[in-house]
């Protein structure tokens, strides 16, 4: 049984139609690589998921509960955000927050856990991603690389059903790019349910079990991700493909 | 100089002092108070465009920044009591600071809000924080410092736009200038005395705002 699908999701901004119906099925412990070129709606279409942004239309059964994507009460919202992550492209840590802060406020503020128990699990996270003994710095003592491991520990704190990654790489200076996806690995090792928006293809090859290849709102290709690479179906995904080779 | 214009300054300096601590510097603290509050919620409210009450911030905004203080000031004291609002002069005097200087540093304060990046927001509604905590947390303390230099500017402009108060006959150390000037007719003396004192503590104001700001120009110190 899938833990988050969705079915027909749609969504304009300013006149301009960015997701034209989308149906996705997300089982546990997928973890899901989103491809495709610049303006195709890879990060409108997590934007949506994660209610930053209201979709048009379309619904999502996300833990067997049901909901409208363009109706949703405030209640729908925070059950959602409750059990999802999400990773930015450039990192979004609190700038006037210390590193262990940053993890902790979702933590107190947003889930009402006591300090003591928040700042625990908070250290435990940030030991994951390598970045405990950085806890009382602020993100701009920090490089890229390290800011984004902390906004991945800030995501895993509350132990999310699913991650959200929207590019999480693409901000950092190549020599930064390798630390980033070796913890994101691991979590994928460790089961994680996780949708990664990436122009990284390794990653794409190696880490993620299926491709979700998209272009102009559409997904032109789901596939498991071997397959993918090895034998794509479409047209557009072929050339996609060598496109990204040929660079 | 003659001794009796040197005696004049000595004795004139204790008793502007007072009038300085006694009612320039309360009147300068209690509006600056007044006018921080009254920015503060309408630049929130500007910035959340909240509807109707966007409409009165603007208005307020506008007509406030279009009228003179001098003017603001007559109105309250002069004017009411034809309606009879009877206001005394320093409570009218902070009542008139306030709501001017509010409407300055209203802007300023909504150009900072404004200029605390969309994705601080973002990331605070995926870790579940509701708008409150957001705005509380994170958006209003680095639209704070995004504001201090501005902020300071209006504290220390409005130090010495509560010379105007003495119009309203509010005993500041402006009037107390004035009160001693007509028992000796001193003018340029008298005055030039009353000036260097502010400007002092402009001066005091200035040098704590470079301090503040060089404190708060990065979080954790420069790197």
């Amino acid at each position: 049984m899938s833990l988050l699908e969705v079915v027909d999701l749609r969504k304009s901004i300013d006149g301009t139609e960015i997701l034209k119906g989308i149906d996705l099925s997300i089982i546990k412990g997928d973890v899901a690589a989103v491809l495709g070129p610049s303006g195709a709606g890879k990060t409108t279409l997590l934007k949506c998921l994660n209610y930053l942004e209201k979709a048009d239309s379309g619904y999502m059964k996300f833990e067997g509960e049901t909901f409208g994507m363009n109706r949703i009460t405030r209640e729908q919202i925070a059950f959602v955000r409750r059990k999802t992550a999400f990773v930015f492209q450039n990192y979004n840590l609190f700038l006037n927050k210390t590193v262990l802060a940053n993890v902790t406020l979702g933590l107190t503020a947003g889930l009402k856990m006591k300090k003591d128990a928040a700042v625990k699990t908070a250290m435990e996270a940030l030991d994951r991603v390598g970045m405990a003994d950085r806890a009382d710095s602020y993100p701009n003592q920090l490089s890229g690389g390290q800011q984004q491991r902390v906004a991945i520990a800030r995501g895993l704190a509350s132990d999310p059903e699913i991650i959200f990654f929207d590019e999480p790489t693409s901000a950092l200076d190549p020599e930064l790019i390798g630390e980033v996806l070796a913890v994101i690995k691991k979590l994928a090792d460790e089961g994680r349910t996780m949708i990664v928006v990436t122009h990284e293809m390794d990653f794409a090859k190696n880490v993620s079990n299926r491709v979700i290849f998209m272009d102009e709102g559409r997904i032109i290709e789901e596939a498991v991700s071997e397959k993918f690479f090895a034998n794509p179906k479409e047209q557009r995904s072929r050339d996609f493909i060598n496109s990204i080779i040929a660079k | 100089m003659d001794d009796r214009l040197i005696q004049i300054i000595i004795d004139a300096f204790p008793q502007l002092l007072q009038a300085f601590f006694a009612t320039t510097v309360p009147l300068t603290i209690l509006s600056f108070i007044l006018a921080g509050v009254i920015s503060v919620v309408a630049a929130m409210i500007l910035y959340a465009n909240v509807p109707v009450l966007k409409t009165i911030c603007r208005f307020y905004i506008w007509v406030i920044r279009g009228t003179p203080l001098l003017v603001q000031l007559y109105l309250v004291f002069f004017g009411l009591p034809s309606l009879d609002i009877y206001i005394d002069a320093f409570p009218a005097a902070v009542l008139v600071f306030g709501l001017n200087e509010g409407a300055y540093m209203a802007e300023s304060m909504r150009a900072a809000l404004e200029s605390v990046p969309k994705g601080q927001l973002e990331a605070g509604y995926c870790v579940r924080l509701n708008y409150i905590q957001i705005m509380w947390h994170i958006v209003l303390p680095q639209a704070y410092r995004i504001a201090f230099p501005s902020l300071s500017n209006s504290l220390i402009s409005m130090l010495k736009g509560t010379s105007l108060a003495a119009s309203i006959t509010v005993m500041d150390m402006f009037r107390q200038g004035q009160v001693i000037n007509g028992r000796v007719y001193e003018s340029l003396a008298l005055y030039s005395e009353v000036a260097v004192i502010y400007l002092a503590f402009c001066t005091l104001l200035t040098w704590l705002q470079h301090l503040g700001e060089k404190k708060l120009s990065t979080y954790g110190g420069v790197r």
